[in-house]
């Protein structure tokens, strides 16, 4: 147990040796840490991040998916019904059309009818005429049995 | 040893007195126990070298440090940094102090490892090889420089320096003198003297104890292993001499494997109270 000058030398020593240390082993190391710690922090970030984004696409995914499915299901309901209607529109019109038809045709039979039976008559009336006149050809005023001929083919009509 | 000093046949006492003398710049023993004019080579020569070696070693791998994966060697310096940093954060609060504090720690602690860890070479090896070298089979040589007291206490000083600095600088010089004299029992003026001197002893408690908690430890060990060393060495001249060296190889054994334990301890306590003093210099009382 000796005290001697050493002791201010390794004071010396004591105080260079801690400012090397501070100067070019303690800054680059803490930095080194620093930085690592950063990059550890910002990678749990990201995976964190990359997490959450793949819940948010997947979610996003089945929504889309719901979406087009609605959507595919609405067109087909829309198609199915414009193929009814069209249905419906066609077999209305042909309806219509046959009724058209059908409406010309008794109207031409009607007015065939009509005149078929002018025609006869016209001749019934003639034929009557014909055969009072042979009937009655002895008649003297034919005058008045013109008129009685008149009446009665009003009468048919 | 045996065979070194088998010829000359020394005394235990003389054997140890041998090796507890430095190699100095007189070539002789220490006479006075304080004495000025003396400069112990020996302990220079390696706590210098164990300290360049030091921040060599810190060095390297500060000059490799990168935020990318580490080596082993990065890595466990890297520990050992997040350690001091850690504990000079939980006692300094300054972290403009912590900037110099701090890494002065960790190359303390480093340091004081590596000169504590020369006590676990064999207490006769280097001296021995010193010997062979000047051929001088007298030439003193300490391998432990923390076992001297004048490095303990030259580092304890330090520290002493760096509070008194810190308290400066933190507190100013006129809040410090304050301090000094109404710290800590209050500011009456009749106190100031009981301050004062409670200061003063405080702060040479504090600093004598820092380094001689260092070299008792230390020198102890030493001491011990030179012990075991002479009972190995009595193989030679005695009966039982095989039993001796049994219980060299055991005792030797167990008190290396104790004193790992020790010479790590013992370079945490130094760094701990070098941050706790600094530390102390930043707090108002």
């Amino acid at each position: 147990m000796n005290l001697t000058a050493t002791l201010f030398l390794q004071l010396i020593v004591f105080l260079i040796l801690g400012g090397f240390t501070m100067k070019y082993v303690w800054p680059p190391i803490v930095k080194a840490l620093d930085e690592r710690a950063k990059k550890i922090a910002d990678g749990l970030a990201a995976a964190d991040k990359a997490k959450s984004d793949l819940a948010l696409a997947d979610r996003k995914a089945v929504e889309e998916l719901r979406a087009a499915r609605e959507k595919a299901g609405e067109i087909r309901a829309n198609a199915e019904r414009q193929a009814s209607e069209k249905i419906d529109d066609a077999r209305a019109e042909a309806a219509h059309i046959i009724a058209q038809a059908r409406e010309a045709a008794q109207a031409e039979a009607g007015v065939a009818a009509q005149r078929a039976r002018e025609a006869l008559r016209d001749q019934v009336a003639l034929l009557a005429v014909a055969g009072a006149e042979k009937i009655l050809r002895r008649e003297i005023n034919q005058k008045v049995h013109t008129d009685l001929l008149a009446n009665l083919k009003q009468e048919l009509q | 040893m045996a065979t070194e000093h088998a010829a000359q046949a020394p005394s235990a006492g003389e054997y140890i007195v041998h090796h507890l003398t430095h190699l100095n710049n007189t070539g002789e023993r220490q006479a006075n126990v304080v004495d000025w004019s003396i400069v112990n080579y020996d302990t220079l020569f390696y706590s210098l070298g164990l300290g360049i070696l030091t921040v060599f070693l810190l060095w390297l791998a500060a000059r490799k440090a990168t935020s990318g994966v580490p080596g082993r060697f990065q890595g466990g310096v890297e520990m050992l940094v997040e350690m001091v940093a850690d504990q000079a954060k939980g006692i300094i609060h300054s972290a403009e102090s912590r900037r110099f504090v701090a890494p002065l720690a960790l190359t303390v602690f480093v340091w004081i490892f590596f000169m504590n860890a020369m006590d676990l070479l064999p207490v006769d090896l280097l001296p021995t090889l010193w010997q062979q070298a000047t051929h001088n089979p007298h030439a003193y040589m300490r391998v432990v420089p923390t076992a001297d007291l004048s490095a303990t206490l030259g580092m304890s000083i330090g520290v002493l320096l760096l509070c008194v600095y810190y308290n400066i600088k933190i507190k100013g010089a006129a809040g410090w003198a304050h301090e000094l004299f109404t710290a800590p029992f209050g500011a009456h003026p009749a106190l100031w003297p009981v301050n004062f001197l409670m200061q003063i002893i405080e702060f040479l408690a504090k600093t004598i104890s820092h380094g001689m908690r260092l070299f008792g430890n230390m020198y102890a060990g030493e001491l011990v292993f030179m012990l075991i060393a002479l009972m190995g060495g009595a193989w030679a001249v005695s009966t039982s001499g095989v039993l001796l060296a049994i219980g060299h190889v055991l005792a030797g054994t167990a008190w290396a494997i104790f004193h790992i334990l020790i010479i790590l301890l013992q370079a945490f306590i130094f760094m701990m109270l070098t941050l706790v003093y600094i530390g102390q210099a930043h707090e108002e009382h």
